[in-house]
C-alpha cells in the first residue's frame, strides 16, 4: 500500500469539501439542475413539480412542469410555445425567498428574458447561467457578471477556433448580402432560430433596402414579444394573400427547418444563408448547402466564456453542454476548480439542423 | 497575394462551375503572367513540397495564439484541418503587405536552406501582415495540403476563354511535368513553337462505367473488347531515345518502373504506348498490393524487383514515330501497335488481346469469369473510336464484375475532414473471430449525406472511448462492405488486404453476431489467389 503524502492528503481533504458543498446547495441530478433547499429545479428535462426558466428556448424550457418561474420578458414566448401552463414572472434583481434560499434573476444577454439564475444560501452563492453571451445585440438585456462561489456555464463554442467579430460588422455583411441579392432581382432568405436570432437580425435590418418579410413561427415569436413591450421595423408574414412578385429582392427571415422544404421554394429565384456561430467553420458552412453563412451566435466565444468565468470570481466552475471536457480542462490549467457536467441542453445546435429534439417551428 | 486569396474564397464558396469558371477567368485577366502561372500550377495540383514540417507550425501557432499546444490539438479535431485551425486560433494582423502570389512562393522555395529560427521568424512575420483569407491560403501551401482547385478541365477551359485558344492544344500543354518556378506562362502555354518537352504525355482518355445493358451500345461486333487489368493506368514514352512513363494521376514514374526503362529501350520505333502497369510473376499477374509496394518510393531495391515484377499489358498506341495517332480509328490504332509489339524483342510487354465477339450474351460470359484471370471486368471501346481527352461518354466504357461481398460490424468511427469534418464519416469493420471481432477495413464511401447523419447520431449516442478523432462504438451496426480484390496482408491484425473496399448497404435487418467471420474472409481469399 501506498502512503498518502501530505499533498494528496490535502487534496483529498479539498476534495471531501467539494463534493459536501454539491451536496449542501446544488445538485445535478437526472432531471435537472437541482436545489434541494429550494425545492425547484432549473431549466429540468424531465417534468418536475416547480421549474426556474432560464430562457424560452426548447431545450431550456420544456413542457410539463407543475409551475414555472421565468424573467417576464421570458412570459409570452413560453406561454405561446407552452400553451396555458402555470407560471410567473420575475423582473431582473429582485430577491425572492423560497424556503429560505434568496433567488434572483439577472440578464445573460442570450435572447429576450434571458437570465443567469442568481441562489443564496448560508452565505454560499451559485449561479446558473443557462445560455450567454457578452456582445451586445440591440435586443436582449445586456450580460452583467454576477459575483459568485460556484459559476454553471455553458461551453457551446468553448475553443478558441471561435472568435466573434461585433454584430455591427455582421450586420453590415448581411445588409450587404441582402442589398447585392436585391440588385439581381434575387430574394434573401436568411435562416435563423425562430426565438432570439430571428429578431437580432430583424431588429438591426436596413428597410430601405427593400420589404421584409417573416416565416409564420417567426410572426407568432413576433407577437408574442410585442406583448412585452419589444418593437420591429415592418414586416409581413409570408402566406397565401401575398403577392408572389413581392418577393423579388426582398428579405425573408425563416426558421432553419425551412432549409429544404417546398415552402421555400415559393421565393424562387432566391439565394439562402445561414446565420450561426458554426458557420465559423469551413467545413460546417459546406454542409450546411446554403449559398452564404454569417458567423452570429447567441452564444459566448471562447474569450467571452473566459472573462466571464474570470469576472464572477467563482472558485468552482461547472461546465456544461458543448465542449465542455476540453474547456474544464483549459480551466483548470488556470488553476480554476473546473468540472463538467453532463446536461440534455443543445446550444446552437437546431441552427445547422443537428438538434435531436426537434424544435416545433411549424405553427 | 491578396487576389490569389480572394480567387480560393470564391472558388471555395460556391459549388456551381460556372461561377466558379467566371472567377478563375476574371483572375487570369487581371494577374500577371508569373501570378497566373503559379495559379494555375497550384489550381491544377502542382504544389510545391512542404516547405517546413507541421509540428514547427502548430508549436509557434499556438505560441503566437498564447494558448497550450494540446489545446490547438482538441481544435484540430474539431476543424479537421490544420491550416484552418491555425487561421482560426492566431491573433488579428499587426500589418498589411502587397506581396504578389509569386513573390510569397518564391519565399516559400527558400524556406528549406533557412535555419529553423529564421524560417519560424519568417512565418510569423507571414501571419501578423495577412488577413484570414490569405492566412487560410498561405496555411494551405505551408502544410503542403493546398488542395483547393478546381478539376483540368475547368482549367483548360478558363484558359481557353482567357487566351482564345483552342482547349485540346491548352490540355495537351498543361501536361507533364513542368514547374512554375522553371518556365514561365508564355513558354508553357501560348508559345507553339515545335520545341516541346520531350517528356510530355498526352491527356488520358478515360472511360464511364456502364450502368445500362451492354446491348444499348449496339452491336457487339462494332466493339473492342478486352479485360480491364487490375494495375496502374500508364503512358511509355519514348522519344529521340529517351524513355518516360507517367501514371494517370500524371506523376513521372520512370525510377519506379526500371522494367518499363528496359523495354522502352528495346522498343524498335519512337512512340507512346497507353497501357496497364501490372505486377506480373510466373505468366500471371500478381494482386494489386504487390504494385502498391512499388509506389511512393524514389528507388526501387532488388528484393522488390524479384517480389513483384512488372510488365505492361499494352492496349493503345497514341504515337509512332513522331505521329499522333489520336484521330485515327481505334481499329488502326490497334492493328499499328500489335505489329510494334511483334517487332520488339523483350519479354516485358504484352498485349491487351482483344476477344472475337459477335454477341453481348458471349461478352457476358467473359465478364463472369475476369477474376478468374485476374480482371477486374471488360473494357468495351467502339471500333470507329478516336482518342479523346478525359472522361468522355459513347466510345469507351468499363464493364466491371460486381464487387465481392461481406458482412461486417462497424468498431470504430473517425471524423471525417472538409465537408464533412465535425461529422463522424469513416468507419473500421470487423469480423468475428471466435468471441472477438477482427478489424479489417476501413470504408467510407457509398453512404447518402443523410445515411451518414444517422451513423454520425449513432456514434456520438454510442461512444466506448474516444481517441483523438476516433471513436469506438458499440458493435451494433452491421454493414455489407464491397470490395474489388483481396490478398494475404501481413500489415493487417486480420491477415487480409482488401482492394476498394466500400460501403455497400447497411443491414438493418442483421443482428452484430450474424455478421461474418474471419474463416469466410479466408475461404474468399483462398478462391481467388490459389488458382
Amino acid at each position: 500500500m501506498v502512503s498518502i503524502d501530505g499533498n494528496m492528503a490535502k487534496r483529498k481533504t479539498i476534495y471531501t469539501n467539494f463534493c459536501l458543498l454539491i451536496m449542501a446547495l446544488i445538485t445535478f441530478s437526472s432531471k435537472g439542475i437541482y436545489c434541494k433547499q429550494a425545492g425547484i429545479y432549473i431549466d429540468p428535462w424531465k417534468p418536475v413539480k416547480r421549474a426556474l426558466i432560464t430562457h424560452a428556448h426548447a431545450d431550456h424550457s420544456r413542457p410539463g412542469m407543475k409551475s414555472y418561474l421565468a424573467h417576464t420578458d421570458s412570459l409570452p414566448v413560453m406561454r405561446h410555445r407552452l400553451g396555458e401552463v402555470d407560471i410567473e414572472g420575475i423582473a431582473y434583481k429582485k430577491t425572492i425567498d423560497l424556503n429560505g434560499v434568496k433567488v434572483s434573476f439577472h440578464p445573460a444577454g442570450h435572447a429576450p428574458g434571458s437570465a443567469q439564475i442568481r441562489l443564496e444560501y448560508k452565505g454560499e452563492i451559485w449561479v446558473i447561467s443557462g445560455d450567454y453571451k457578452l456582445g451586445k445585440d440591440g435586443l436582449s438585456a445586456p450580460f452583467e457578471p454576477v459575483k459568485c462561489n460556484h459559476f454553471v456555464t455553458e461551453s457551446t463554442f468553448g475553443l478558441p477556433i471561435y472568435k466573434w467579430k461585433p454584430q455591427d460588422e455582421i450586420m453590415a455583411d448581411i445588409n450587404g448580402w441582402w442589398a447585392e441579392n436585391n440588385s439581381m432581382g434575387f430574394a434573401s432568405v436568411m435562416l435563423g432560430y425562430s426565438f432570439g436570432k430571428a429578431q437580432r437580425i430583424l431588429a438591426n435590418l436596413d428597410p430601405s433596402i427593400g420589404e421584409i418579410f417573416v416565416h409564420g413561427a417567426i410572426h407568432n415569436t413576433n407577437l408574442a414579444l410585442e406583448m412585452a413591450g419589444y418593437s420591429f421595423p415592418e414586416n409581413t408574414y409570408v402566406n397565401s394573400e401575398v403577392d408572389k412578385s413581392r418577393y423579388k429582392g426582398a428579405m425573408i427571415i425563416a426558421p432553419p427547418s425551412a432549409l429544404g422544404s417546398p415552402w421555400i421554394r415559393q421565393f424562387k429565384p432566391y439565394k439562402v444563408a445561414t446565420a450561426s456561430g458554426w458557420m465559423a467553420l469551413r467545413g460546417a458552412r459546406r454542409r450546411r448547402n446554403v449559398d452564404k453563412g454569417f458567423i452570429l451566435s447567441d452564444h459566448a466565444d471562447f474569450e467571452e466564456l473566459n472573462t466571464a468565468v474570470a469576472e464572477t470570481g467563482a472558485e468552482n466552475i461547472f461546465v456544461t453542454h458543448g465542449y465542455s471536457t476540453v474547456y474544464s480542462k483549459w480551466l483548470r490549467t488556470k488553476g480554476l476548480n473546473a468540472k463538467v457536467v453532463e446536461t440534455e441542453y443543445e446550444g446552437e445546435l437546431s441552427e445547422i439542423g443537428e438538434s435531436v429534439n426537434k424544435e416545433k417551428e411549424g405553427e | 497575394m491578396k487576389d490569389f486569396a480572394s480567387l480560393i474564397t470564391a472558388l471555395d464558396s460556391t459549388t456551381k462551375t460556372n461561377e466558379k469558371l467566371a472567377a478563375v477567368v476574371a483572375y487570369l485577366n487581371s494577374a500577371s503572367d508569373s501570378d497566373k502561372l503559379w495559379c494555375v500550377a497550384l489550381l491544377t495540383g502542382k504544389r510545391p513540397r512542404r516547405p517546413v514540417k507541421t509540428s514547427f507550425l502548430r508549436v509557434w501557432s499556438a505560441e503566437l495564439a498564447e494558448l497550450p499546444l494540446w489545446l490547438l490539438e482538441e481544435s484540430y479535431f474539431v476543424v479537421g484541418d490544420l491550416a484552418e485551425t491555425v487561421t482560426l486560433i492566431l491573433p488579428p494582423p499587426a500589418a498589411a503587405n502587397e506581396k504578389s502570389l509569386t513573390e510569397r512562393m518564391q519565399e516559400l522555395g527558400t524556406l528549406r536552406q533557412l535555419e529553423e529560427a529564421e524560417v519560424r521568424e519568417y512565418i510569423v512575420n507571414a501571419w501578423m501582415e495577412m488577413n484570414s483569407d490569405e492566412r487560410f491560403v498561405f496555411n494551405k501551401l505551408i502544410t503542403g495540403g493546398f488542395r483547393i482547385g478546381v478539376s483540368q478541365k475547368l482549367m483548360v477551359r478558363a484558359l481557353a476563354t482567357h487566351l482564345g485558344e483552342d482547349e485540346n492544344k491548352l490540355a495537351h500543354r498543361l501536361m507533364g511535368n513542368w514547374k512554375a518556378s522553371e518556365t514561365n506562362f508564355y513558354d508553357l502555354l501560348v508559345s507553339s513553337d515545335g520545341n516541346e518537352n520531350l517528356s510530355r504525355p498526352y491527356p488520358f482518355y478515360l472511360a464511364y462505367p456502364l450502368e445500362e445493358a451492354p446491348e444499348n451500345l449496339g452491336n457487339a461486333s462494332d466493339w473492342q473488347i478486352e479485360y480491364k487489368w487490375d494495375g496502374i493506368r500508364g503512358q511509355l514514352i519514348k522519344r529521340e531515345g529517351e524513355v518516360y512513363v507517367w501514371s494517370r494521376g500524371e506523376e513521372l514514374v520512370t525510377d519506379q518502373f526500371p522494367e518499363l526503362v528496359e523495354l522502352g529501350r528495346a522498343l524498335p520505333k519512337d512512340c507512346v504506348i497507353d497501357g496497364e502497369i501490372t505486377a506480373y510473376k510466373d505468366d500471371a499477374p500478381l494482386p494489386f498490393t504487390f504494385l502498391q509496394k512499388r509506389l511512393g518510393r524514389k528507388k526501387v531495391g532488388k528484393a522488390i524487383l524479384k517480389e513483384s515484377p512488372v510488365k505492361l499489358i499494352a492496349y493503345d498506341l497514341l504515337e509512332l514515330e513522331g505521329r499522333d495517332l489520336r484521330e485515327t480509328p481505334m481499329e488502326e490504332r490497334s492493328e499499328l501497335l500489335h505489329k510494334l509489339v511483334a517487332e520488339t524483342v523483350s519479354d516485358r510487354v504484352l498485349l491487351s488481346e482483344p476477344f472475337e465477339m459477335s454477341t453481348w450474351k458471349e461478352a457476358a460470359a467473359k465478364r463472369d469469369v475476369s477474376r478468374e484471370n485476374f480482371a477486374e471486368g471488360l473494357m468495351l471501346k467502339r471500333k470507329s473510336s478516336v482518342y479523346k481527352v478525359g472522361r468522355k461518354r459513347g466510345d469507351w466504357w468499363k464493364w466491371k464484375v460486381d464487387p465481392l461481398s461481406i458482412d461486417a460490424v462497424m468498431i470504430y468511427a473517425m471524423r471525417g475532414h472538409g465537408r464533412r469534418a465535425n461529422l463522424y464519416t469513416d468507419y473500421t469493420f470487423a469480423v468475428w473471430d471466435g468471441p472477438d471481432l477482427v478489424p479489417f477495413a476501413k470504408a467510407y464511401s457509398g453512404l447518402t449525406d443523410k445515411e451518414i447523419n444517422k451513423i454520425d447520431h449513432f456514434v456520438k449516442k454510442n461512444t466506448i472511448e474516444r481517441f483523438g478523432p476516433v471513436r469506438s462504438v458499440k458493435a451494433d451496426l452491421v454493414f455489407e462492405i464491397g470490395f474489388e480484390g483481396i490478398a494475404p496482408s501481413s500489415r493487417h491484425k486480420s491477415g487480409i488486404a482488401l482492394r476498394f473496399p466500400r460501403i455497400l448497404r447497411q443491414r438493418e435487418d442483421k443482428k452484430p453476431e450474424e455478421a461474418n467471420t474471419l474463416q469466410d474472409l479466408q475461404a474468399i481469399l483462398e478462391q481467388f489467389t490459389s488458382v
